[in-house]
């Protein structure tokens, strides 16, 4: 029986072969640590670290590849963006729909003294543009939003946020783990100041790939989280302010941005729009699916166009950790049980502290595996 | 070897605008190598562009407003 996949909202999975031979292709001919040693091998991997940069811009509206940093992961660009922008005495907006990744961060900082003020979303994990603008002060520096929860897949108003950002002169900061590669994203026509991007969800890269894109200018205003050798200004003693080497110290995890540079190209071959509508359709079938069965609460939105394909349920009497044992043990269906690195978002849609089931769909899932799932839920619930 | 021939070399900020430069001036048909930096020559980063004399004027015009560089040095 092939395994079932549904957990592409913590890491997709399968890749593209295109990322596996990338990344081949590096340890087999590239091999070189970019840019130090400037012989061919080392020249090279630098080419293949900027072609990615290149493909990431191409997929995000964003003119310059200079403006890309990598990060080992979207948390880690958060961190940069929370950590390297914030000072006491500033004040910040963000959603009650949010991961760990900015929440925890923001805490420590309220710790630190800024000031944090959680705009509240609907229980379906909804937010209204326009409760932000009561909570905008003299002293407001930035919004923190999430392009799309990982609980509930709801995906947020960031282009009217951003025109309000943009407006009012304050940072804005999106948390694009959920929806790089899955919706678009064009920093320009959203007014996004700072993307925070992860390589190994939807844009189909390996696990330890991701980046941040700091709009021009702003990089004066950031400090980094992580100082040193940066392959340029050797005889200095004091980090480069330039882009992208004041936030990339240390060498890169070249093997991993080749993979991830083949993944975003295979979403820009296959298109985004494609990837979106394939996506929405299995989400679609599985959420009409699950409001046929008695016994099911679903949560978030009832209809697959205002989500990522990321549903989020529970099953009557039966906890999410006992369902995701049986979905694993019983039918080879791989999903996420619990909190999900989100309590926030769980007190906003009611599931504190027991969770949902989280069933979160990718590119390469098929219409029959829905079915299987279907089938499968029908026989948990009437114990078969 | 290199004393036959007029060499100038590109000096940039970074590994990243030096491979930056390197694509803008191969799709614009100029011909420029990437080498390390020479060591007489007072080092941005590690890896510099290298082109003959002729090409120089060129390489200023190409790389205007598209890639920062530091300095054009002769070599």
């Amino acid at each position: 029986m092939d395994i079932i996949y549904f957990d592409n909202a913590a890491t997709s999975w399968p890749k593209p072969d295109a990322t596996l031979e990338a990344m081949n292709r590096y340890n087999e001919i590239t091999g070189g640590s970019p840019g130090r040693s400037a012989h061919r091998l080392s020249i090279e991997a630098a080419r293949i670290i900027f072609d990615t940069r290149e493909s990431l811009v191409e997929l995000f509206g964003i003119t310059d590849s200079l403006r890309i940093v990598f990060t080992k992961n979207a948390t880690e660009a958060l961190n940069i963006a929370i950590f390297g922008l914030l000072k006491k005495g500033d004040h910040v907006i963000t959603s009650g729909m949010e991961h760990n990744s900015v929440m925890r961060p923001l805490r420590a900082m309220e710790a630190g003294g800024i000031e944090l003020s959680v705009i509240p979303c609907s229980e379906r994990g909804e937010m209204d543009p326009q409760d932000i603008p009561p909570y905008i002060k003299k002293n407001t520096r930035a919004i923190f939003l999430t392009h799309a929860s990982n609980v509930t897949g709801t995906i947020m108003p960031v282009a009217e946020v951003g025109k309000i950002a943009r407006e009012k002169g304050i940072i804005f900061c999106v948390d694009a783990a959920q929806t790089a590669g899955a919706i678009p994203i064009d920093v320009e026509e959203m007014n996004i100041d700072l993307l925070a991007f992860t390589g190994h969800k939807s844009l189909l890269g390996p696990q330890g790939t991701g980046g941040l894109y700091i709009r021009k200018g702003l990089e004066k205003n950031i400090a980094p989280l992580c100082m040193g050798g940066t392959g340029s200004r050797s005889e200095w003693e004091e980090q480069p302010a330039f882009m992208p080497d004041k936030y990339e110290s240390g060498t890169l995890n070249a093997i991993g941005i080749a993979g991830l540079g083949a993944g975003v190209r295979y979403i820009l071959k296959e298109g985004i729009g494609e990837i979106r509508k394939k996506e929405t359709a299995l989400a679609g079938t599985f959420i009409d699916g699950i409001a046929a069965i008695d016994g099911i609460k679903l949560y978030g939105l009832d209809n697959a166009p205002g989500r990522t394909a990321v549903v989020s349920f529970n099953i009557n009497g039966i906890s999410p950790s006992e369902a995701a044992l049986a979905f694993d043990e019983k039918f080879n269906i791989m999903e996420r049980p619990g909190l999900h690195c989100a309590p926030l978002a769980h007190r906003t849609i009611g599931t504190f502290p027991g969770g949902t089931n989280r069933f979160s769909f990718g590119y390469f899932n098929r219409p029959d595996q829905i079915k299987t799932a279907l089938e499968a839920i029908e026989r948990i619930v009437t114990g078969l | 070897m290199t004393s036959a021939r007029n060499y100038y070399v590109v000096l940039f900020h970074s590994v990243t605008h030096a491979i930056k430069a390197e694509k803008v001036l191969k799709e614009a048909g100029v011909a420029a190598k990437a080498i390390p930096v020479p060591r007489h020559i007072s080092s941005d980063c590690g890896v510099c562009l290298r082109c003959v004399g002729s090409q120089k004027e060129k390489i200023e015009q190409t790389l205007f407003e598209k890639v920062d560089f530091s300095r054009i040095a002769h070599l």
